[in-house]
């Protein structure tokens, strides 16, 4: 059916322990349904080996890693589908509410916007700012602020790679 | 653009147009499986070149989001998504 090596037991499981351990140490929450949280990533495996980068196994990567940024595991759109939704587009990270069985999970609307409207998002973001000594980049993953005059390498919050940064202000 | 075929008890044209690595695509299929409804898929993620232009085009026109799983009943019904119960709805 497809032509790429698809991880074995022992790599998805070593993947889905530090992905947990990820998670937890931030004050996010894995589905609890092992198995279908195991099943996400391992496809979060292959996509690393079939693109290069982890793109969510629930969206159509592009395969140029410049134009799917904003949907590399974890998402742009988590944290924001965490607070309408209790979970992530996928299901593989769920709110408290979630988590307690307060609340059950279900399959959510896609908030990622059109290939048309990201490249106008794109175009409308060059204008810059006013008289601050240094520039305020956010990570668009979750949302931390910081004025330097490049983005952190890794971002010390949720640990996503530089290039998920955006000039704020 | 070739699409896989699943034999089941004919409940009019399904077609469902899916990633090969989601979850609610897989359980989309599994659903429509237990319904036991004769279906089309296929995996536009696996495609590529000219077939990926022509496949996301389909997509476009049930939904413009280019979101999956997506389920379009006689050329006219679309569910977007893995909604049980409005699958059920239409093919139980």
């Amino acid at each position: 059916m497809n032509n790429f090596d698809e991880p074995d037991e022992q790599e998805v499981d070593s993947f889905y322990k530090k992905v947990k351990a990820d998670a937890e140490s931030g004050g996010y929450h894995l589905n609890s349904d092992v198995e279908f949280t195991k099943e996400l990533l391992k496809s979060i495996l292959i996509n690393k080996k079939r693109y290069g980068y982890g793109a969510c196994p629930c969206r159509l990567a592009s395969g140029t890693k410049e134009e799917d940024l904003d949907l590399i595991c974890p998402c742009d759109y988590r944290d924001p589908d965490l607070v309408d939704y209790d979970a992530c587009y996928c299901g593989l990270y769920v709110s408290g509410k979630i988590l307690s069985g307060e609340r059950k999970l279900q399959s959510i609307p896609e908030r990622r916007p059109t290939e048309e409207e990201r490249k106008q998002h794109q175009s409308s973001q060059s204008e810059t700012f006013k008289n601050l000594s240094k520039p305020v980049w956010r990570c668009n993953v979750c949302g931390y602020l910081c004025a330097r005059d490049a983005p952190p390498e890794v971002c010390p919050i949720c640990k996503v790679s530089s290039d998920r940064f955006e000039r704020f202000i | 653009m070739k699409m896989q075929h699943i034999e089941g008890q004919n409940k009019g044209k399904v077609v469902l147009f899916a990633l090969s690595t989601c979850g609610w695509c897989k359980k989309t299929r599994e659903l429509i499986e237990d319904l036991d409804a004769d279906y089309e898929y296929v995996y536009v993620d696996l495609t590529k070149g000219e077939e990926r232009e022509e496949v996301v085009e389909m997509v476009k026109k049930w939904n413009p989001q280019l979101s999956f799983p997506t389920l379009v009943i006689n050329d006219d019904k679309t569910i977007v998504g893995f909604k049980e119960e409005e699958i059920k709805e239409a093919l139980g």
